[in-house]
């Protein structure tokens, strides 16, 4: 069996050698035929992936201990889902999971577009299968998954597994991991289709419209893939946080920031034919972050808690990377002429500024955010010192970009193209802007300081309440004008427009994810050893012990004390923080014990047993508005589904557009 | 011409403040990785700078004194005394033989004082090669 998956796999690589000549060539010398079967070829590429992929699981999910990366991630007390997951937990199935779903999105994208984009398919084509070439090449000749283990030259079996990690054995790690692949493998598509266009020096935006609903999947399942691992660090790893500037971390955010970018500056070349150049460097650039993501945990250059063991495929991924970087900058070099502009900038109070601004500072905590995570490395080049830079330094420069990113949300898509005039301005800012300086006024007054913490409010009030105006304005005009009620018109009017109002409420989101941050300003957090019968108080809290248990299972052994909440001297509520140590592994994790709130969560780490085995260290935490976070992520992946829905009103929308290309080819035949 | 030297003068403001904030950023929170060989190198400045040291935690060295952690740290054949000070509880990978990293600065009666401990199972998401005969499943049936 490991046979066939392994020929598979193989045939697999000259499938997909074969597939990018195929069409390449058959699309120089306009041959069709060979064009039609290097498309068939991609297909048969994930057909014999789909098999590899397919034993790898059987032997996974049944327990085929023979095979080396079954007996190091799979064992047979896991629960069926993480003996699933297990395809995705270690090095060499991830890569084969990467490979996987890059030929079924490659098939998807040659199936949708079998009659469309003829002259562009077989480089789009060609651009699939360049990547696809290389992760083949990963899997066959550097880290395959189906290695047997071997003694004396005969295959040997374990009796079990060592288990998949622990810490990866929650459900939101099993499908965290592939959502985020979903999102680094997806960027590959537009990616393609942009060097395509490139290539064949396509007139038009069609690159950008073919792609528009692939790059908002793509960056909704990277934006559930972070919001995931997040959550995942809060419930799990019981540091009590949410994002502690890991390299790991870090190489999920990059193609992030530069993706949120792209998708907002393809609207410029959309309706302005502006920012060519700048997008295909932005599509390219998200594509070579997800590559260099992909690396980054796999190669040992920056070390993490989170990194995979080291390996040789360092060299292999930064030569790929290299390749890359080069192709595109000759092309883009190369075919500048066609790239230009085809309008300029009037006023910096206007949209294609705040879009300029918005693109400048994504880059930049873009760029701020890799500088960091590669300082060890930059900085023993340099100075031959390795020096790394922590979580305080990535807080100092991120959190007023952040603040300022959040500005951007709330004035930039009200400024009018152009130019806006001081009417509007005031019109649509004035009550929103005092409405945040009350608030910060009030808040103030109230006790609470610290600077970022109250600019980030007052800055969260006033985009809520300029995304909220949006909304009520729209839907107030319609409801007037066809009789209905106010939400019915509201409904109406995201339904006529919902690349304009979905695009509002993953604002909103963002907005509401914000607020999550801020309240990271005010948290509290002691720790104590305490035995049955003792309390710590934190903030309005006080916790008492009121039991410590302990005892084993087949998989794990654990501690656990049961904590009672009270506040005012009732008890509203029993915490049971857990601290487990697996067996297989021989690794601990924890199961925190969390009282989630709206206004705060109550969140308690069994920190393990005092040295004397008698009491147990509890660490305690507050965490005000935490909870926002995940609200506002749901909120964003709302919107983001809003946007992929069609406009009702899609027929006046193209004719406006007709309007504006018939009026600019008259102007070119003057 | 006058429009475009505005945005140049935004950008310019924009990204030298950015540029201001990360480097007085680095001087305040950047953190040496050093061999315990390099620290004995370092003369005065291991007192002043925070250090990043890591190494195996020797056989049966660490002891709880008064609400300290002592443990040695040997790398090279190099050893290096360590004491914790820190308030959170020590990760239950720190044990005698594991890896760890301990943050802090040099004191001046030698003795290394970290405030904050990471300690690497060396089975941390992936088994190192050669780690797995040591697993605690033995082979058992051969097939050929």
């Amino acid at each position: 069996m490991e046979n066939v998956a392994s020929l598979a796999v193989l045939l697999a690589f000259c499938a997909a050698i074969y597939a990018l000549l195929a069409s390449v060539v058959g699309r120089i010398q306009r041959k069709p035929f060979l064009i039609v079967s290097g498309e068939r070829a991609v297909y048969s590429v994930w057909a014999l992936l789909t098999i590899g992929a397919g034993i790898l699981v059987y032997a996974l999910v049944t327990g085929d201990f023979r095979f080396s990366y079954v007996v190091q991630h799979s064992n047979r007390s896991m629960p069926l889902l993480y003996k699933f997951a297990a395809w995705w937990g270690g090095q060499e199935g991830s890569l084969l999971f990467w490979s996987w779903l890059l030929s079924a999105y490659s098939s998807v994208v040659v199936f949708t577009n079998r009659r469309k984009h003829r002259d562009m398919m077989p480089y789009v084509i060609g651009v699939l299968m360049f990547v696809q070439t290389f992760f083949l090449l990963l899997n066959n000749f550097v880290v395959s998954p189906f290695k047997m283990l071997s003694q004396e030259g005969a295959i040997i079996a374990f009796q079990d597994g060592q288990g998949l990690n622990p810490l990866l054995q929650y459900p939101a790690m099993a499908i965290h991991p592939p959502m985020l692949y979903l999102g680094y493998v997806g960027f590959t598509v537009p990616f393609a289709f942009a060097i395509a266009s490139l290539i064949t020096r396509q007139p038009g935006e069609a690159w950008i419209h073919t792609t528009r609903r692939w790059t908002l999947v793509t960056w909704l399942f990277q934006s559930t893939g972070v919001m995931l691992g997040m959550a995942w660090a809060y419930h799990v790893l019981g540091w009590g946080g949410y994002w502690g500037w890991d390299p790991v971390e870090n190489a999920s955010l990059l193609p992030w920031l530069s993706g949120t970018a792209f998708l907002h500056s393809v609207m410029m070349q959309e309706k302005k034919g502006m920012m060519k150049v700048w997008n295909i460097i932005l599509i390219s650039t998200t594509f070579l972050l997800c590559i260099f993501g992909t690396s980054l945990t796999r190669t040992g250059l920056v070390s993490s808690v989170h990194a995979f063991a080291q390996s040789p495929l360092g060299k292999y991924c930064f030569s790929f990377l290299a390749i890359c970087m080069a192709g595109i900058a000759y092309l883009i070099l190369d075919r500048l002429q066609y790239l230009k502009s085809e309008a300029e900038l009037e006023s910096v109070i206007s949209r294609e500024s705040s879009f300029l601004f918005n693109n400048l500072i994504l880059l930049a905590s873009c760029f701020a955010v890799l500088w960091g995570t590669l300082f060890p490395v930059i900085s023993e080049a340099v100075s031959g010192e390795k020096i790394s830079l922590d979580a305080p330094w990535f807080n100092k420069l991120m959190i007023p970009i952040g603040l300022f990113l959040l500005i951007l949300t709330g004035v930039g898509p009200l400024f009018a193209w152009r130019r806006t005039s001081a009417e509007s301005l005031r019109r649509n800012f004035q009550w929103p802007g005092i409405a945040s300086v009350v608030l910060v006024g009030a808040l103030l007054a109230a006790g609470v300081r610290g600077f970022y913490a109250l600019i980030s409010f007052g800055f969260c009030l006033f985009v809520a309440l300029t995304v909220l105006m949006e909304f009520y304005k729209g839907g107030r005009a319609i409801a007037a004008k066809n009789n209905m009620n106010l939400l019915r018109a509201t409904l109406e009017l995201t339904h006529r427009n919902t690349r304009r109002y979905g695009g509002y409420l993953v604002h909103m989101g963002i907005v509401l994810i914000f607020i999550g941050f801020t309240g990271a300003a005010f948290n509290k957090s002691d720790v104590k050893e305490m035995a049955v019968g003792d309390t710590l108080k934190l903030g309005r809290y006080d916790l008492k012990v009121v039991d410590l248990k302990e005892g084993e299972n087949d998989v794990y052994s654990w501690n656990r004390a049961s904590v009672d909440v009270l506040r005012g001297g009732d008890v509203i509520g029993t915490l049971a923080p857990e601290k487990r140590f697996y067996k297989a592994s021989r690794q601990g994790t924890s199961e925190v014990g969390v009282r989630p709130r709206l206004n705060e969560d109550l969140y308690l780490n069994f920190g393990g047993m005092s040295d004397d085995g008698a009491r147990a260290v509890i660490q305690a935490y507050v965490f005000p508005l935490v909870s926002w976070i995940w609200i506002g992520g749901l909120v964003l992946i709302g919107g983001t589904l809003v946007c992929l829905v069609p406009s009702k009103i899609k027929m006046q929308y193209a004719r406006t557009e007709v309007v504006g290309i018939t009026s600019k080819y008259a102007a070119v035949r003057k | 011409m006058r429009k475009y030297g505005k945005f140049a003068a935004l950008i310019v403001v924009v990204i030298a403040a950015l540029v201001w904030l990360a480097s007085t950023g680095v001087s305040e929170t950047k953190t040496y990785y050093k061999t315990i060989a390099e620290v004995g190198q370092m003369g005065d400045r291991a007192f002043s700078e925070r250090l990043r040291v890591a190494g195996d935690v020797e056989g049966a060295s660490i002891q709880h004194v008064r609400g300290q952690v002592l443990f040695t740290l040997t790398q090279d054949k190099r050893q290096l005394k360590v004491a914790y000070t820190g308030t959170d509880p020590l990760p239950d990978t720190f044990r005698d033989g594991a890896q760890a990293l301990a943050d802090g600065h040099m004191g001046r009666d030698g003795v290394f004082l970290a405030s904050k401990i990471q300690a690497k199972c060396a089975s941390k998401y992936e088994a190192k090669p050669g780690q797995l005969r040591g697993a605690p499943a033995p082979p058992v049936n051969k097939s050929t």
